[in-house]
């Protein structure tokens, strides 16, 4: 019919227009991505093949293959992230699940606490654990006072310190989208599960715990790979001791001034980051991430 | 599957009490459920019927009060120990199982052996109509398949009693109606002692051997679904059973009058302070003819609604109520109906003729 041709062409000019319309509103956000997202990292990349003497070269990348303690960092920042992440999940996870069981009112308070530490300054929160944990901190003197221990333990410049203050900034990343995710669950499963006669822990383990992991999943992720690529907290505790990638990144930087080969270990710890990502986004829904579940 | 189980338990409730405050969900309620009953708690939402199936399922814990399954003392036993089933309002399906997986819990949870589990399952989901539906995922079926595995589930580990909350309130009406005369089948087929909570007063009609009205708290009538309707016990069951108005009478020693005139009935009359006389739309008639074994009324029409298979009047009565009476229209009988304003004759045989306690309940 020809009246149905007239009105399909102007239809079609009003779908380019649409298109047109929405590519330019979206516009400002692409070239926003472009320039703090694609540009650095399309630089770092590019400087990672540069050599000392400003040719191209592979120095950068044979030089993690030939020395032994490139491999020992590695292995260092992937163990410390995996207890971190552990730790995390044995302290949030329960912590999670008594919040999700209280009042509504109650649970926001204690959320509210548990994200307090968010709104103080990493730093402040990490010198603080130095002055806790130190030889003569508050810690040590109460524990020897209380008869804990006799002697003041040593608890920061080593691999404890780093983990109890890694720990204590990631909690919330784990605890948020774990508290979501139970949050989801709805009560009456439980109240099935018990119906059909279930016990307490029996319910808890095959109906309440299971509906949870997609939030326990997203957690630990999220806290593993921020944990991947964590500087400021290790560098203090650690005090030297536990070297973790980006302390080398930032050595090479300072002390050698050799951007080359601090972009070359920024892209393998990037690489193997999104490659952990990338696993992990087979088995699960990476969009609990953003801790909206499922 | 009726071949294990061991016969229904009746349920015995004594004086339960459950308060949330000030505010009584059940108030000294005892009920007496027989075996193999399908019984109904039929009330608004707020009268204390879920508090009281709850309590039945030990999801409430009641103030004071006794449950008895058989001879068995359950109002301290935990939920997951008094081996009832029960369907779940929302349904309740696991959504990381499958439906085997959802209809084969309660076996796993009793260490029945593995290869009865999977028989059992089959056998359950055949009852249901839904044989072969075993490894879909829940999140696949459609309402219908819900609540009929979520039943499935619920009956797969033979108890002897079984509970519902409003199973049906999130079907489409249609499904709902089917569902309604299949729950009623298995019933029949299976035996179990049946509670069902509805407030849906067509749905208890349909379904149950007999109906507990529940308001406040309390339970106003316990009937057969034709007692309740032909002899409500108070004025909130007349109202809250089928549509009724309700026109005041006097009393006056042995004589009821409406409006100065006698009425005749066939129903014991309630001894009470005030009376009220009610009327069910599909009772009242057009009279044709004057007799003598009729209470008639004379009215004026206000209102008719034709609607196709019946016609719906309004009348104003003399006191100035307005009733409401529906007549089947046949043939010709268009024509004959009145018209807006008209005077009209209406009749009300005597058996129809039920007069109740007036006063607030």
């Amino acid at each position: 019919m020809a009246s149905a041709d007239i009105y399909a062409d102007g239809l079609r000019r009003d779908e380019r227009l649409e298109r047109l319309k929405l590519f330019g509103l979206s516009s400002p956000a692409i070239l926003l991505v472009l320039v703090i997202l694609v540009i650095p990292v399309g630089w770092l990349f590019f400087v990672s093949f540069i050599g000392a003497d400003g040719q191209f070269s592979m120095e950068n990348y044979e030089r993690m293959i030939t020395r032994k303690s490139y491999f020992r960092i590695f292995i260092t920042t992937f163990k410390i992230s995996l207890f971190a992440t552990a730790l995390c999940i044995l302290i949030g996870y329960p912590l999670a699940y008594f919040m999700s069981q209280l009042p509504n009112r109650i649970a926001n308070l204690c959320m509210i606490t548990v994200l307090l530490p968010f709104w103080t300054s990493l730093l402040v929160r990490t010198y603080a654990w130095l002055v806790l944990l130190q030889k003569r901190g508050l810690v040590n003197d109460w524990a020897i006072s209380l008869g804990l221990w006799d002697e003041p333990i040593k608890m920061v410049h080593n691999m404890t310190g780093t983990l109890i203050g890694m720990v204590h900034i990631m909690l919330p990343f784990l605890i948020l989208p774990v508290y979501s995710a139970m949050k989801q669950i709805d009560r009456d499963l439980l109240k099935a599960a018990s119906n059909l006669g279930a016990s307490p822990r029996r319910a808890f383990w095959t109906v309440f715990f299971p509906l949870s992991t997609p939030g326990l999943f997203a957690g630990a992720l999220m806290v593993f790979v921020l944990c991947l690529g964590f500087f400021v907290t290790p560098a203090v505790l650690g005090g030297g001791k536990v070297i973790m990638v980006s302390m080398k990144i930032v050595s090479n930087i300072e002390l050698f001034v050799n951007w080359g080969a601090a972009s070359a270990l920024g892209v393998v710890l990037l690489t193997l980051t999104v490659l952990v990502l990338w696993i992990a986004s087979r088995f699960l829904n990476l969009e609990n991430i953003a801790g909206g579940g499922h | 599957m009726t071949d294990n189980i061991q016969g229904a338990l009746p349920i015995t409730a004594r004086n339960i009490t459950k308060t949330y405050g000030k505010v009584h969900a059940l108030d000294d309620v005892s009920l007496d459920v027989k075996s193999g009953e399908f019984l109904t708690l039929l009330g608004p939402s707020g009268s204390g019927k879920t508090t009281l199936l709850m309590v039945l399922a030990g999801f409430t814990r009641p103030d004071q009060g006794s449950l008895k399954f058989g001879d068995q003392e359950m109002i301290r036993t935990a939920p997951h120990l008094r081996d009832v089933g029960m369907v779940f309002q929302n349904y309740a399906l696991f959504p990381h199982m499958t439906v085997a997986g959802n209809v084969g819990y309660p076996l796993r949870l009793r260490n029945v052996p593995m290869p009865e589990i999977s028989q059992r399952i089959e056998k359950a989901l055949e009852t249901v109509q839904l044989g072969g539906y075993g490894t879909r995922q829940i999140d696949q079926l459609s309402g219908g398949q819900k609540q009929r595995v979520a039943l499935a589930r619920s009956i797969v580990f033979e108890p002897r009693i079984l509970l519902m909350d409003e199973p049906l309130s999130a079907l489409d009406k249609k499904l709902r109606d089917r569902m309604q005369i299949e729950l009623r089948h298995l019933h029949e087929k299976l035996g179990m002692t049946t509670v069902y909570v509805t407030h849906d007063q067509r749905e208890a009609l349909t379904m149950s051997d007999r109906i507990a009205v529940v308001n406040h708290g309390r339970i106003m009538q316990l009937a057969t679904p034709q007692g309740l309707y032909e002899q409500p016990a108070n004025r909130f069951v007349a109202d809250f059973i089928g549509d009724s108005t309700f026109l005041p009478v006097e009393r006056h020693g042995d004589q009821i009058t409406y409006n100065g005139m006698p009425l005749k009935t066939s129903h014991p009359v309630p001894d009470a302070a005030s009376l009220v006389l009610m009327l069910r739309p599909e009772r009242v008639r057009l009279a044709t003819k004057t007799t003598k074994t009729v209470n008639e009324f004379q009215a004026t029409a206000s209102e008719l609604v034709y609607q196709g298979d019946s016609y719906l009047m309004y009348a104003t009565m003399p006191d100035g109520t307005e009733i409401s009476l529906r007549g089947a229209i046949r043939q010709g009988t268009v024509a004959a109906l009145p018209k807006i304003g008209d005077h009209v004759t209406l009749a009300l045989e005597p058996s129809d003729t039920v007069l109740i306690d007036g006063g607030d309940v």
